[in-house]
């Protein structure tokens, strides 16, 4: 299966992958603990813009309201952590089906009563609200209140309960980074992979290809969801507190397609990349306004505005395919026109 | 509770949505003309709450008075906008355009932040706690007067549209994109008009708005979600659609305030939201694609 | 010969306006059977309605002896019908080798089994040494090519192809003939084709129906068609069709 995995890519990029692992995995004995938090969320960002990326960057299904499904993840665990005690990895198992279950009911709406494009990301972005103004006021889970989880000084790291300090968190959402972007490439090799890439393309064509579109379509909801609702579990363990105003909120999944958007939609190593050098942005943005001695609510914002309005006019097609191609590493099965699997 | 307290906040409910009707006949006229999912349009009708604001606040100038100058102001910026960021991205894929619109729409928040600050600020006029009695009906004076200028303002967007030689291409553009492409408008000129009347719309709304609600930076982004709910429910494209729409999620929100907490209230018009894309995808009032 | 697809009295109508008005033929297994008609016959219409693209408002279609009529595209094709596109659709993004490996994937699930059919493919039609290009640097001529390969990889009972070689020259157009009927004659297959070039279709089809306003106006062979009157007349109606490119 590993071995399948690194199938059709060239040396140089399972080069770059090995190393920048390799950086990432060594990072916690390196950094201080603020950009260890810093690079917890440039992780997190990671994480969800490759699980957006499944949906959009492959299945050509632009979500804008990603927010549900790591919301509803979090909650999930959370009840069930708080409420019962059982355990985030267990909590997951819950979290994943109903996640999922949600991601089918919007997409059975969307795709079988033939909602699609503009249309479709204002659906999702209806659902999330509608998500965010439901929790906001049901009091299982102490409405806007906010729900939260008990903190305690921890002399060690629970990994089964994920409470810890701020290392473990990190390599939990750096292990779970790498099993995404194992998890796209796989999907992206396969034959579902194929099929989501001709509906993104041209979902008529794809369909006159005997392609069952709304199916695979289905499955790209549902598997992207899934894949977020991870994001929603460590959310909650991380921070302790989930209020239905900050996780459903439109900005939040915002946050989680921008990385991908910026580092190359329908790439594998856009949306890390992205993400990277989105929390770059923004970090050194506030370091550099702390030292201009400026102290603006919204400054932060509005020079990450213009940085981002500067990388969508010079960038067109997100920073990495420019780079992949800079680095000779563009026939590798992981650009978006996809993917040299030439074996001989 | 008596039928009167229903009936003063249907019609509250109404005035409101010809309001809110206005802004999004805006986003109407940009998507079917330029094809942009304007997703900075509550932020572009927060700049023009802001005018009336700081407008009334030095000079004490009525937003009744000073809603033709700042539609005015509003269509200039959503001219420059479209001539300089906006029109290259025409051709690119929508989510490339959408970041692009994001980002605008960050600036804008924030440089409201920064200048207003986030608390939220309100326009006393002399007729601020006026109301009319018809009947049991008790009509809030601004909610009236701010209806009523929202109605002028779309007769006279109608007049225009039917009317007028450029109003009909903008109708044309929205009603057979291609079609109207191929007829060979300066199509770039064409789309900074567009986008500018769009903007005056919410220009004009956005003055009125400041009448009856309080003004905060943060309003910006609901709004233009709002806009996108109403514009749908009605139909994409259709301007009638905008205007009923808007009155339909103006009367859901009064009476789900009502019956349930005013804090649900978006839940409730993004409920009429699912609905309306499974029952009717293309609005109330829009038409199929063949 | 049986019949591997009929039509029976097929029609539609678009907003009072009669497509296609009770159109009725059939095409033997093994045949290759052409439409032909001037612009505005209701040809396009009448392929759509056979690969569901488009419903029928009356009539029936049958693919070896089952009734499809209305059927959803994905559904028709995974029945054994596959369709070309008159404005041509390849996957833009994608390289020519994945577009055809996208159609070899309906009737297998390995990815690298799917591979080798679309190489052999990509042999035949002469696009094996471009296969990693993007479809959109293609030029016309091999993006409809690439469309029939893309289609045969889903290995079709049946072939629909909508104006394939419109807009190809001579050559390109004898080219693209000789694999055909080398298909025709290797496996067996059926096609159906709607072409404007009557060199193409003299040189392919073995019986044709012309379609003029939405009705089967005349039904044979090549040669005797084109010799039928009200042919002619339907034609000469139209400009600048030359009929007797023979």
């Amino acid at each position: 299966m590993i071995a399948r995995l690194a199938d059709g890519a060239s040396r140089r990029a399972l080069g770059l992958l090995a190393a920048v692992f390799a950086a990432l995995a060594i990072a916690p004995f390196v950094v201080n603990d603020y950009l260890l938090t810093v690079m917890i969320v440039a992780l997190y960002l990671a994480y969800t813009g490759q699980a957006w990326n499944i949906m959009m960057g492959f299945a050509g299904q632009l979500s804008l309201g990603n927010a549900i499904y790591a919301g509803l993840g979090a909650y999930v665990a959370a009840v069930l952590f708080t409420r019962y005690g059982v355990a985030p990895w267990l909590g997951l198992l819950v979290a994943i089906p109903v996640t999922a279950a949600c991601a089918a009911v919007i997409g059975f709406l969307a795709f079988r009563f033939g909602v699609a494009g503009v249309y479709f990301a204002i659906l999702t972005i209806a659902f999330a609200e509608f998500a965010r103004v439901g929790f906001d006021h049901l009091d299982f889970v102490h409405a806007s209140a906010g729900l939260f989880l008990p903190v305690t000084q921890y002399t060690h790291d629970d990994l089964w309960r994920l409470r810890g300090n701020p290392t473990m968190f990190y390599y939990v959402i750096l292990a779970a980074t790498a099993v995404a972007f194992l998890l796209s490439r796989a999907l992206l090799k396969s034959r579902i992979g194929y099929f989501w890439l001709a509906i993104r393309e041209d979902e008529q064509a794809a369909r006159a290809a005997g392609i069952d579109t709304f199916r695979y379509k289905m499955f790209a909801l549902m598997i992207s969801a899934a894949v977020t609702s991870f994001a929603g579990v460590f959310y909650a363990f991380f921070y302790n507190n989930l209020f239905p105003e900050q996780v459903f909120n439109i900005t939040q999944s915002i946050e989680m397609i921008l990385g991908p958007i910026i580092g190359g939609v329908g790439t594998l190593f856009g949306p890390v990349l992205g993400a990277f050098v989105l929390t770059g942005m923004a970090e050194s943005v506030t370091s550099i306004m702390a030292a201009l001695g400026f102290d603006l609510p919204g400054a932060k914002q509005v020079f990450y505005g213009i940085c981002l309005l500067l990388v969508v006019v010079a960038l067109p097609e997100g920073i990495w395919p420019p780079l992949a191609r800079r680095l000779g590493i563009d026939r590798l099965g992981i650009n978006k026109a996809g993917i040299d699997k030439d074996r001989r | 509770m008596s039928l009167a307290v229903y009936l003063n906040v249907i019609v509250a409910g109404i005035l409101t949505g010809l309001v809110y009707g206005l802004m999004a006949l805006g986003l109407s006229v940009i998507f079917g003309v330029v094809r942009i999912v304007n997703f900075a349009h509550g932020e572009m009708m927060s700049i023009a709450m802001y005018i009336a604001v700081v407008l009334f606040a030095a000079f004490h100038l009525d937003p009744l008075i000073m809603l033709v100058p700042i539609a005015a102001v509003m269509f200039v910026f959503g001219y420059l906008l479209q001539l300089s960021l906006i029109n290259p991205f025409i051709t690119r894929p929508e989510h490339s355009q959408f970041l692009l619109v994001v980002a605008i729409a960050l600036i804008i928040v924030n440089t409201l932040l920064i200048i207003f600050g986030p608390d939220a600020q309100t326009i006393q006029t002399s007729y601020a706690y006026d109301s009319f009695l018809i009947g049991p009906v008790i009509i809030d004076a601004s909610k009236a007067y701010a209806a009523a200028a929202a109605i002028v303002v779309t007769v006279a967007l109608f007049a225009f549209f039917r009317f007028t030689l450029f109003g009909k291409a903008i109708r044309a553009c929205a009603d057979n994109y291609t079609g109207a492409l191929v007829v060979g408008l300066d199509v770039k000129r064409f789309y900074a008009l567009t986008f500018g009347i769009g903007a005056a719309c919410v220009g004009a709304a956005g003055t009125m708005m400041s009448l009856i609600t309080d003004v905060t930076p943060m309003l910006g982004p609901a709004y233009t979600l709002l806009a996108f709910v109403i514009v749908i429910t009605g139909g994409l494209g259709s301007m009638a659609g905008a205007l009923i729409g808007g009155v339909l999620i103006g009367l859901t929100e009064a009476i789900a305030g009502l019956l349930f907490t005013p804090s649900a209230k978006s839940m409730f018009s993004f409920g009429i939201l699912v609905l309306v894309l499974l029952l009717r995808p293309q609005g109330i009032l829009g038409k199929r694609a063949a | 010969m049986t019949a591997l697809l009929s039509l029976d009295r097929l029609s539609k109508r678009f907003r009072g306006l009669v497509a296609v008005d009770g159109v009725s033929f059939a095409v033997p297994e093994g045949a290759i059977f052409a439409v032909i008609g001037p612009n505005g016959a209701g040809k396009t219409t009448l392929f759509n309605m056979i690969a569901g693209a488009i419903a029928p408002d009356s009539g029936t279609v049958s693919f070896a002896g089952e009734d499809i009529t209305g059927l959803a595209p994905d559904a028709v094709c995974r029945r054994g019908i596959a369709r070309t596109f008159q404005l041509v659709r390849p996957f833009p993004a994608l390289s020519l080798e994945d577009n055809v490996i996208v159609g070899a994937l309906l009737r297998r699930t390995d990815v690298d089994a799917a591979r080798v059919k679309a190489r052999e493919l990509l042999r035949r039609f002469d696009l094996f040494d471009r296969r990693h290009q993007p479809a959109s640097s293609l030029t016309l001529p091999d993006r409809k090519r690439l469309e029939v390969m893309r289609a045969l990889a889903t290995e079709p009972k049946l072939l629909l192809l909508d104006e394939v070689v419109a807009g190809l020259r001579p050559t390109e157009v004898d080219r693209l003939v000789t694999v055909l009927r080398e298909l025709n004659r290797d496996i067996g297959l059926t096609i159906l084709l709607i072409e404007h070039v009557m060199r193409a279709v003299m040189a392919l089809a073995s019986r044709v129906v012309v379609l003029d306003h939405g009705t089967a106006i005349a039904e044979g062979e090549p040669h005797e068609v084109v010799r039928d009157p009200a042919v002619v007349q339907s034609y000469l109606g139209q400009s600048e069709v030359d009929i007797r490119v023979v």
